[in-house]
């Protein structure tokens, strides 16, 4: 009985083994989205080409759609944004642009240099929409279907394996 | 003791631009914080408010410098909250309602104390359940020893015991 | 050619490594003379080559050649040549490098200061510190090679990060990996001890200034850090309870918990499964935080770049390594066989309650570290741990053994008198709660966790003082020195060690409790009073560097009403040039009973800025209590009979013809 009392040690180190097995498959950095299966969270903001009109969620309904979030001086965003162009040649899904705290005119000349993926970009000047969002980095794109309801979150840029694992079989699920 | 390629957390510690990119560009592209909130946020600190703010902020982690709390980070994420923070101090909200606000959009990892709750059960009941089994350890080992000295392994008599005892002693450690 | 040469000598130092491990070994356990007899010189041999691969790699650094990847990502040609030569360790690769620069030369201390240990026992010893050395040496060699080449040679090199342009740098990593690497010696004799399936008094005493001497670094290590982080990042604080931290803090749990453990052993015999089971834990906790550090399994401000092929190789060793040595511990420690006994009060009782409570304290920071993880891996989501968690459940924990701290030394071994020990200690009680309640009514704020922590602090400073009273008053030399010099040095220097952990807890109550600062906007010529001091913000210009241009604020502390300057501070916003990074350089005015702090924000427009003052008080005392602490250890480990081999060979004479005889 005692004897046993002396492998307990072992034991404790051969579950912790496990675990830290398990956790090197884990990255410790990326925060889950509390939004996964919850309503996009509403809004109004100036669209960044044209001020006089607004953007709504709600202006979405019905149709499967993305929301990214991007920047002119995030550099990330332009390891996606041929992905992003690319998707919207294809006429995919309606791709909804969230410029974060940035300058319009840098944002216009970023996408008139790079390309313009987006039906239109809502200008978030101050971050706001992006707190509501709980974004904490550029880029993240939110996956959100016909009922205004967010799915998935990509936090990072979009690579080619997530669009053809993740994001693409998705979005024709609830498009269907 | 970083490596330079990978160090999002030190970037914080400057100019954080939120950015993920991390690999090997550096923020050349930083975003100035001037037009954004830093002016008016230290412009005119209001003793009560500011002491809620250190209160609340000293306790949520910053979510691009992870390893920040949001009151002592630079980033311009961390900057919007303080600012959000105030917002809502002025409007009445309380620390509660204040802290559900940040879980709501960030989840529980933004909280530096962990919430009670049944996932977290055993990390805040662990200390309690350690100090018991401590205890329990602490009074077997004190009956068992005054139930009488158990034979060492190697069979050394008393006296010769004490004899080295005394060998030992005058040499060194008195007492 | 260097770096060749440099990786060459790493091999040897492998194939040495394993001659080392296995000769040894086989020779104690076969009974071969021969055999064992190689440990001594391979040792020696190891560290030879190793000291070599590190001074190749140094000289690469210093030399500035960018042909070897880690020079080229880690260093400059403008960083000023300490910075070069710390730079050595400034990343992954290098600084494992260093971890077995430590390793083989405590390696080969151990086998120059131990002529008078029974050679099977030796063997054994070096035998098991070569496994650990080969372990290391193949990480190396497969997925961390320090020598890397990197063709075509880069031009310039990336510069270290300006954080660790730094003194902090250059001395705070040794330290801490002599700690570290340290406790593999009483690990190894724990092994040892096992596989002999022997474990005695004498056995404690051997192992005793080997654990205390890696315990002394540790500590130095982490007050160190702690010291570094406290000017360098800017805004004060000086422990965060992260998880790197906390991966230095456990080993050095229970390497208190060892040393304390250790001397019941040696004196009265008992403890002993204890004792082995807390030097295994002791370096399998510097090992394991070798794997956090560098697996990228938990974020952390120190950790390094992360490379899965790494975080498996190194859980594989702490498989092999601690896996090992715990199961070795649950097959023999049982037949290791038990002590003396003891009351309920005694000194053994209250050493045991205070190992106890530092193994309980050390489990409840490891939960807290690794419970995220857990989550994690169990898909229950992502939850954070800090400070709040941390102070909550710590302090309680550590305040009993505190208290005890101050009451094991005044009683007797096997059977103590609680009206005696009251007696003797009742002035001092008494004395500390009156200082505790004083402190807070001069300083104007009270609370009840203040009270007790002032008054732990407290207890143990006054007990203190009344037992070296009592001691010296017993003495029965003349004069006060000689009485000083006739008490061992080993009595003198657990003194001091409670001594400097009273003096670290009063600089921690006094600094959290009573801190002040301010964050706010100062335009040129604005004033402000913190703390009993009014800081007037001059300023700012800009002040070139030798890698860097900084902006330099200037603020000038002066009395309020006096017109006579106390202080000028000058924190700075350094850019360095290589990088491009931006970097908060804050200034701090050291005083004996406070620290001024002030740190540069940003520029808020009209040449004004946001500016950090901080007035700390006591703040010094924290590190100042940590070296307090580690003078302790150093002049335990100085005492005589350490270095009287004959009264070791007489002991053990005697055992073993009291064996004979008996």
């Amino acid at each position: 009985m005692k004897a046993l009392g002396f492998a307990i040690p072992l034991a404790i180190f051969v579950a912790l083994a496990i675990f830290f097995a398990v956790g090197l498959t884990r990255d410790p950095r990326e925060v889950p989205s509390p939004f996964i299966d919850k309503p996009a969270p509403s809004f109004k903001l100036e669209q960044l080409h044209e001020a006089s009109r607004a953007f709504a969620p709600e202006d979405m309904k019905g149709k499967v759609w993305l929301l990214n979030v991007w920047a002119s001086w995030c550099v990330s965003c332009r390891v996606e944004h041929p992905l992003l162009v690319e998707m919207s040649k294809k006429n995919v899904v309606p791709i909804v642009g969230l410029n974060y705290k940035d300058r319009r005119e840098d944002g216009v000349a970023w996408l008139t240099k790079f390309g313009n993926p987006y039906s239109l970009s809502a200008y978030d000047v101050d971050g706001r929409v992006g707190i509501d969002y709980g974004v904490y980095g550029v880029p993240e794109t939110f996956v959100i279907d016909k009922m205004g309801v967010i799915r998935y979150k990509q936090i990072g840029p979009i690579t080619q394996e997530a669009l053809d694992a993740t994001i693409l079989p998705l979005i024709k699920k609830l498009s269907a | 003791m970083v490596s330079l390629a990978r160090i999002l957390t030190r970037i914080c510690l400057s100019l954080c631009p939120l950015c993920f990119s991390v690999s090997s560009v550096f923020p050349a592209l930083v975003f100035s914080t001037e037009a954004f909130g830093q002016a008016e946020e230290v412009a005119r600190p209001d003793p009560g408010v500011e002491a809620r703010l250190k209160a609340l902020a000293e306790e949520l982690r910053c979510l691009v410098c992870q390893n920040q709390t949001i009151a002592d980070s630079h980033a311009p994420l961390a900057l919007d909250l303080r600012n959000q923070i105030r917002t809502q101090i002025a409007q009445g909200r309380s620390d509660d309602q204040i802290r559900d606000y940040m879980v709501q959009r960030y989840g529980d990892f933004v909280l530096y104390r962990p919430p009670f709750k049944a996932t977290t059960a055993i990390l805040w009941a662990g200390p309690f359940v350690l100090i018991a089994i401590g205890l329990g350890i602490f009074l077997v080992m004190v009956r068992r020893k005054r139930a009488g000295a158990e034979t060492p392994r190697e069979e050394v008599s008393a006296k010769r015991r004490d004899e080295l005892e005394k060998l030992l002693a005058d040499r060194g450690e008195t007492r | 050619m260097i770096p060749e040469l440099g990786h060459f000598a790493l091999v040897v130092a492998l194939a040495l490594a394993a001659a080392q491990a296995i000769l040894p070994l086989v020779g104690a356990a076969t009974g071969r003379g021969a055999l064992m007899a190689t440990a001594r010189p391979i040792a020696a041999g190891q560290f030879i080559f190793v000291v070599g691969a590190f001074a190749a790699l140094a000289s690469c650094f210093v030399g500035n050649d960018f042909s070897v990847a880690n020079v080229a990502n880690n260093s400059n040609s403008t960083l000023p040549a300490h910075y070069r030569f710390a730079a050595t360790w400034g990343s992954h690769e290098g600084s494992m490098l260093l971890w077995t620069l430590m390793l083989a030369s405590w390696t080969f201390l151990v086998s120059i200061f131990s002529r008078h240990l029974p050679e099977r026992m030796i063997a054994r010893v070096l035998g098991v510190m070569g496994l650990v050395s080969m372990g290391f040496l193949l990480f190396m060699l497969l997925t961390s090679n320090p020598f890397d080449r990197m063709l075509p040679p880069a031009e310039e090199g990336r510069d270290l990060n300006p954080l660790l342009q730094d003194p902090g740098m250059v001395i705070h990593p040794p330290m801490l990996y002599m700690g570290y690497v340290g406790f593999s010696v009483a690990f190894a004799f724990a092994l040892a001890a096992l596989i002999e399936g022997r474990l005695d008094a004498a056995w404690a005493r051997w192992s005793r200034p080997w654990t205390t001497a890696a315990w002394c670094f540790l500590t130095i290590g982490i007050a160190l850090g702690s010291g570094w982080a406290y000017y360098e990042l800017g805004w004060g604080g000086w422990w965060f309870w992260d998880p790197v931290e906390n991966a230095s803090f456990m080993p050095w749990l229970a390497g208190t918990a060892l040393i304390h453990s250790l001397a019941v052993t040696e004196k009265r015999g008992t403890f002993r499964s204890w004792t082995v089971l807390l030097a295994i834990v002791a370096f399998s906790l510097s090992l394991v935080g070798t794997f956090l550090v560098r697996s990228g399994v938990l974020t952390s401000v120190h950790a390094f770049a992360t490379d899965p092929r790494r975080g498996v190789f190194i859980l594989l060793f702490l498989v092999v390594v601690i896996g090992g040595s715990l199961a070795l511990f649950a097959w023999r420690a049982p037949k290791v066989g038990l002590g003396g006994g003891f009351a309920p009060v005694s000194r053994e009782s209250m050493l045991l309650a205070n190992n106890v409570l530092l193994t309980v304290a050390l489990t409840a920071v490891m939960l807290g570290t690794l419970y995220p993880l857990f989550l994690d891996a169990l898909n229950l989501g992502k939850i954070s741990v800090g400070p709040p968690y941390f102070d909550t459940v710590f302090y309680p924990l550590m305040a009993p053994a505190i208290f005890l701290m101050a009451v094991g030394p005044v009683a007797s071994w096997k059977q103590a008198a609680l009206p005696d020990l009251w007696t003797r200690l009742r002035w001092a009680l008494g004395a500390a709660l009156v200082a505790s309640i004083l402190v807070p009514l001069v300083a104007g704020r009270f609370s009840v966790g203040k009270l007790l922590a002032l008054w732990l602090a407290f207890w143990v400073v006054f007990a203190g003082a009344v037992q070296v009273w009592q001691r010296l008053k017993s003495a029965p030399q003349a004069g006060t020195w000689a009485k000083v010099c006739a008490q061992p040095l080993a009595w003198w220097g657990m003194t001091f060690a409670h001594l400097g952990i009273a003096v670290f807890i009063l600089g921690v109550t006094l600094v959290r409790g009573y801190e002040t600062e301010q964050d706010l906007r100062m335009s040129p010529g604005q004033k402000v009073e913190i703390g009993g001091y009014e800081f007037t913000f001059v300023g700012t210009r800009e002040v070139p560097g030798p890698n860097y241009t900084a902006v330099q604020g200037e603020v000038q502390v002066r009395r309020p009403g006096s017109t006579a300057i106390v202080e000028t501070m000058r924190p700075e916003k350094r850019t360095y040039h290589a990088s491009g990074q931006t970097m908060t350089e804050a200034d701090i005015d050291t005083g004996f009973t406070r620290d001024l702090y002030v740190s540069l924000g940003e520029p808020v427009g009209d040449g004004a800025w946001g500016v950090r003052i901080y007035h700390k008080p006591f703040v010094d005392w924290i590190w100042g209590g940590a070296f307090i602490m580690a003078l302790g250890g150093f002049l335990a480990i100085c005492d005589r009979r350490y270095r009287l081999r004959k009264a070791a060979v007489a002991a053990q004479a005697g055992l073993a013809a009291g064996g004979a005889k008996a």
